[in-house]
């Protein structure tokens, strides 16, 4: 694995991408790394859409830019693909990982002609299944787990319980649904990534 | 052993509010700093400390209220951002004037003109004159250490001047970083109890607070704040000793980096700092080109001297300004730096860059052409503009610009 991950997020105000990136630097801190995680404010209302990125690193970091050369690239909303080039800057060895219920045949044409990995997660029915309301930031923070490797995905589940636990203390009855929206997640980024550069992953 | 933790800059500033404990915080939420009044606001709640919560109508009534609980003898913190501060302007002067060790959580936000709320020093550099002690930090680590460190200095006999913690908005303030606490017993002890020698609760030195002053006191006054400026500066030399003692964590009026035999400077303040060592980095280990930093911890008081001499030998210096000030000569820091320099007799190539503003992204890669420009500087003795501008769009770039 690198020395340092870059992860630029994509979504909208209210998706929970900025939480899911805090997330992220929170289960990563976890494992020892050096972590940064940050969102890119503007004018803040629901819907607009937001940018937030992590670095992780097995050394402190002290770069304090966002990131315009990622490793991986996770959008929260396929919305977004007409009107942002989320790949911009992508690094050709990484990937981009599109929340989507369209196949990635319709995606690749909106991806710039990006030539790294391609990843689809239909994080909505993930979560509709799981959890019966659609929360596309639990899954898509497992997917990134999953395609860049940054941590163990057992240690990961491990910490997402216990960081579950810790927020939703006065509402425990939604652990299990978020933990196995996790679970569903791994297992089709499992199912699905073996072949080609451009893989499909869909729940 | 010190605590390792993943907080983000305005979680650690309330943390170490929480450590300290104080007695007053008066404050109106406004972006991106209420998230700390909200947190401390949450530890009251919880019990955890005792600190009175002042729900005020204004920024100016928070540093009223300030300027009563500090000099009723209570040790009293508030915290703001952009035209926050700017609400606060006139009672800003009043706490230094009145030598009120009141401390300010100040999260650094473009002053409004347009409407901007991201990181930009326009909001503490327009303050600079107001006789507050200005201490800034590059990352969460720093804004938390800088603010163990406030009231020790502030209510030091030798000063009694109000502190502000400046970190840049949203940059630290809403950014998750790792970061090592010191043991809340520890954190108490280094910062101390108060014990005021003069205050308005003390019925038997009855005394007033503020009165007029006319031209006959007036002076007198204002040469006793730059007395207690200049005294400050030991101050704060020996609190950060005590903290390296505490922390192994060593803080001065600014960090040299890689000046041990750099020949190009830039001078820098805020979390801009923490790239441009990832350049200073990169360019000594591809080029071997000798690039250094001073990244400038202590703004108020202006460590002139020590400032010239970390910077005597320099080929090339750039200084970065994160906030105009509209002399149409140069920012706020530039013309300090360049005093310092013509009042050291030095000679180098000096230019001012603005970057930044109103939260303009500076990267690695701008401050790699800092670097370039610097040593083009050093070569030709030409400098097209000594007021310059970092990542402004292409069209508009003319002269140094970057």
């Amino acid at each position: 694995m690198k020395d340092t991950i870059e992860i630029r997020w994509h979504g909208r105000g209210g998706q929970g991408a900025k939480t899911a990136a805090l997330l992220l630097a929170d289960v990563a801190f976890q494992t020892g790394k050096y972590v940064q995680g940050f969102p890119e404010y503007g004018p803040e209302r629901m819907g607009a859409p937001i940018t937030a990125y992590n670095r992780i690193s097995s050394r402190p970091i002290t770069i304090h830019s966002n990131i315009y050369f990622p490793d991986y690239v996770v959008v929260v909303d396929d919305g977004l693909l007409e009107s942002i080039d989320v790949t911009a800057g992508l690094k050709k060895d990484g990937a981009v990982i599109v929340n989507t219920s369209r196949s990635k045949e319709e995606i690749l044409p909106m991806l710039h002609g990006f030539e790294g990995k391609v990843f689809t997660v239909d994080a909505r029915k993930i979560s509709v299944s799981a959890l019966g309301k659609n929360y596309p930031n639990s899954p898509m923070l497992a997917a990134v787990v999953a395609v860049s490797g940054v941590m163990e995905q057992e240690v990961f589940l491990k910490e997402m319980q216990a960081s579950f636990e810790h927020k939703f203390a006065k509402k425990p009855e939604v652990i299990e649904g978020n933990m196995k929206a996790l679970q569903l997640t791994f297992e089709a980024i499992e199912e699905n990534s073996n072949g080609t550069d451009r893989q499909a992953v869909c729940a | 052993m010190a605590v390792r933790e993943r907080l983000s800059g305005n979680e650690a500033v309330a943390y170490a509010i929480k450590q300290i404990n104080p007695d007053v915080m008066p404050a109106f939420p406004i972006t991106p700093s209420t998230e700390i009044p909200q947190y401390v606001a949450n530890y009251i709640a919880n019990g955890e400390i005792g600190t009175e919560f002042i729900h005020v109508e204004s920024e100016h009534s928070a540093m009223s209220a300030a300027i009563g609980a500090s000099a009723a003898g209570a040790r009293t913190v508030t915290a703001t951002s952009s035209c926050g501060m700017a609400l606060m302007w006139e009672e800003l002067y009043v706490a230094a004037s009145d030598r009120l060790p009141v401390v300010l959580a100040l999260v650094n936000r473009a002053l409004t003109g347009p409407i901007n709320i991201n990181a930009d020093h326009s909001d503490s550099m327009g303050a600079r004159d107001s006789g507050w002690i200005q201490i800034y930090a590059e990352s969460n680590q720093e804004v938390y250490d800088n603010f163990l460190q406030a009231y020790p200095i502030a209510e030091n006999a030798a000063v009694r001047l109000p502190v502000m913690i400046c970190q840049d908005g949203f940059i630290t303030s809403h950014g998750v970083e790792n970061i090592l606490l010191v043991e809340d017993e520890k954190a108490k002890e280094f910062v101390g109890e108060y014990c005021p020698e003069h205050y308005l609760l003390n019925e038997k030195e009855p005394m007033a607070v503020g009165p007029y002053a006319v031209s006959n006191y007036y002076m007198e006054t204002k040469r006793a704040q730059r007395e207690a400026m200049k005294n400050a500066k030991q101050v704060i030399l020996e609190t950060a000793e005590k903290f390296e003692r505490m922390t192994g964590r060593k803080y001065g009026f600014f960090e040299e980096y890689r000046m041990e035999d750099a020949q190009y400077a830039v001078v820098v303040i805020g979390s801009a700092a923490g790239t441009c060592k990832a350049a200073v980095d990169k360019i000594r280990e591809t080029t071997g080109k000798k690039a250094g930093l001073v990244k400038i911890r202590v703004f108020r008081p202006f460590p002139e001297e020590e400032l010239a001499a970390a910077l005597k030998g320099m080929k090339a210096i750039a200084v970065l300004d994160r906030s105009e000030m509209f002399s149409a000569t140069s920012g706020p820091l530039g013309a300090e730096v360049r005093a310092a320099l013509y009042g050291a007799k030095l000679e180098a190539e000096v230019v001012n860059y603005f970057y930044g503003l109103g939260g303009r992204d500076i990267t690695v890669e701008d401050f790699e052409r800092v670097y370039e420009n610097l040593e083009e500087m050093a070569k030709t003795h030409v400098v097209k503009d000594m007021y310059a501008y970092i990542g402004l769009r292409e069209g508009d770039r003319h002269g140094n610009s970057l």
